[in-house]
């Protein structure tokens, strides 16, 4: 089961705009590979990421094949209120793997 | 001094040296994407805006030492409010099998700057399209050389 | 003479390209954010990479290895075996106790009476102590757990051991280093002693120094071992590649990083 690794701070000023970083390990595989033997290995990629902050949906991005393995991703928003930040990965054979975590904005 | 192939696929390359490393590497057979099938996909995205050039920013390595790992970032200039803000970026790699890379869909929150790490098969132009709140569609691109290890990896 | 050698191995492959210059990666001595990557003569893998890939090393968040470093920690304190012991059992605070272990291994083992690298160490340590079964080269905990406690020697020179036991594994691994193998003819030291500096193909040579293992490759898009690395460069030189944790590949693993001595441990590095 793939492990996300996620960097948000833990606090931040009201209207401040912090970082979230995050990586995953997957291999991202893309289906336009063979094996020895010739034959295809199917697709298998994580296909979504969704960030949600205190359940309103405030950050997406759909992945193609062409994002290499082991995602990293980075992306910005702004504190505005204490709470739960909520990062899911979307994979083709439908698991989901997820992050959660805490922010104080005072 | 450093060379770098051009006119040349990755695929031909792998083709014509040591059979056995190749095996696992080489793709099963398919249109590349091309400039004209890309812009095709922009123009669809834009949905009748016309493409300009500017506000958008995209960093990539000129020199990939790899093309299974390049880093790149795209930034916007916006202020990122209800009134004004960028509601999407779209990556695409021109020569690559297949044009997408990844799509990103922003709220009026942060600011409009993502990074990530893409695949490229060979060397091509990297594109950035922002799609803002106003309707306009902006546009940056880049080119980035991929090479090719000194024993053909 | 000398020349010829790349020259031959070169023609395979150099005669679909043609050319056009491009810089080096900057690359300046005198530089102190080089410094932790130099020991006299020697240079890092760092100092021949791109900028980018740089960057992808400096930050320990950024750098993927550390999904690998993460995956190590939690496996230190998870029990598995028939004797119920974890690591963490007979070692406790890894960040102690596997502090300076990783600067000095290959290195030989009074109760095996041979050089083990790490890998095989920590195998043993499964065998032995924790009643469990051996993990598989190139699995996914194994390279964790190596990952994780040559981690915590990062900063540290490498210093392994070449003279008393460990000296006919030194000078099998020497021997092997000298001698040229595979299709292409060409042996470690052409490209790693001879030509490093210079271009094969599009491919700047560094000096072949594995301080970074276990470590990321944009290549891979996985981390690996200097196992790995080494039965790669086999294959791509088209020989037959030895067994991992062969005494052949141990004893080259041992004698290259007995090159790289002096420079600090990187694991996990980032490399193209």
């Amino acid at each position: 089961m793939p492990t996300p690794r996620v960097k948000i701070p833990a606090q931040a000023a009201k209207g401040e705009v912090f970082e979230v970083k995050t990586t995953i390990d997957h291999d991202m595989e893309s289906g336009q590979r063979k094996d020895s033997a010739g034959k295809p290995i199917p697709r298998k990629i994580i296909n979504k990421f969704v960030c949600t902050y205190n359940g309103k949906e405030v950050f997406k991005s759909d992945w193609a094949a062409a994002i290499s393995a082991n995602p990293y991703l980075s992306f910005f928003l702004t504190a505005t209120e204490s709470g739960s930040i909520e990062l899911k990965w979307h994979d083709d054979d439908g698991q989901v793997y997820s992050a959660s975590h805490a922010i104080t904005v005072a | 001094m450093r060379t770098v192939k051009t006119g040349v696929t990755r695929r031909s390359v792998l083709a014509g040296i040591g059979a056995g490393a190749a095996a696992t590497l080489v793709a099963p057979k398919m249109a590349l994407a091309d400039k004209a099938a890309t812009d095709e996909a922009i123009a669809k995205l834009a949905g009748g805006a016309k493409v300009q050039e500017g506000k958008v920013k995209i960093q990539l390595p000129q020199i990939a030492e790899n093309g299974n790992t390049v880093p790149f970032t795209v930034s916007v200039d916006s202020p990122m409010t209800e009134a004004s803000h960028v509601k999407a970026i779209h990556v695409m790699a021109e020569g690559n099998p297949s044009p997408q890379v990844a799509s990103f869909t922003f709220t009026p929150t942060g600011k409009a700057t993502v990074s990530m790490r893409l695949r490229l098969g060979k060397t091509q132009d990297v594109r950035a399209i922002a799609l803002m709140s106003d309707g306009s569609v902006w546009e940056a691109k880049q080119e980035v050389k991929v090479t090719i290890g000194g024993c053909g990896g | 003479m000398r020349k010829s050698v790349l020259a031959v191995s070169v023609a395979l492959v150099v005669a679909a390209v043609t050319g056009k210059a491009l810089a080096d990666p900057p690359f300046d001595p005198k530089d102190p954010k080089m410094a932790p990557y130099i020991a006299g003569d020697k240079r890092s893998g760092y100092t021949f990479a791109e900028p980018e890939t740089r960057a992808m090393q400096d930050d320990d968040f950024t750098n993927p290895g550390f999904l690998w470093v993460e995956e190590g920690k939690k496996l230190w304190s998870k029990a598995e075996g028939a004797a119920g012991k974890a690591c963490k059992d007979c070692h406790g605070d890894a960040e102690k106790s596997m502090k300076g272990v990783g600067a000095v291994y290959p290195r030989f083992d009074p109760h095996v009476n041979s050089v083990l690298i790490l890998e095989q160490k920590i195998n043993q340590c499964r065998t032995e102590r924790m009643k469990a079964d051996e993990w598989k080269w190139d699995s996914k905990p194994l390279n964790a757990m190596t990952t994780f406690v040559k981690h915590q020697s990062r900063g540290m020179p490498l210093a392994v051991q070449a003279d008393g036991p460990a000296a006919p594994y030194f000078e099998m691994g020497r021997r092997l280093y000298l001698q040229r193998r595979g299709l292409n003819d060409v042996a470690c030291k052409h490209c790693h002693e001879d030509y490093w500096g210079q271009h094969l193909r599009t491919e700047l040579l560094s000096q072949g120094m594995p301080n970074g293992f276990p470590q990321y490759r944009l290549k891979w898009q996985t981390l690996g071992t200097a196992q790995k690395r080494i039965r790669g460069c086999n294959e791509e030189v088209r020989a037959e590649p030895y067994p991992w944790g062969s005494i052949e590949n141990v004893a080259l693993e041992l004698y290259a990083t007995w090159r790289a001595n002096g420079l600090k441990v990187e694991s996990p590095a980032v490399r193209k």
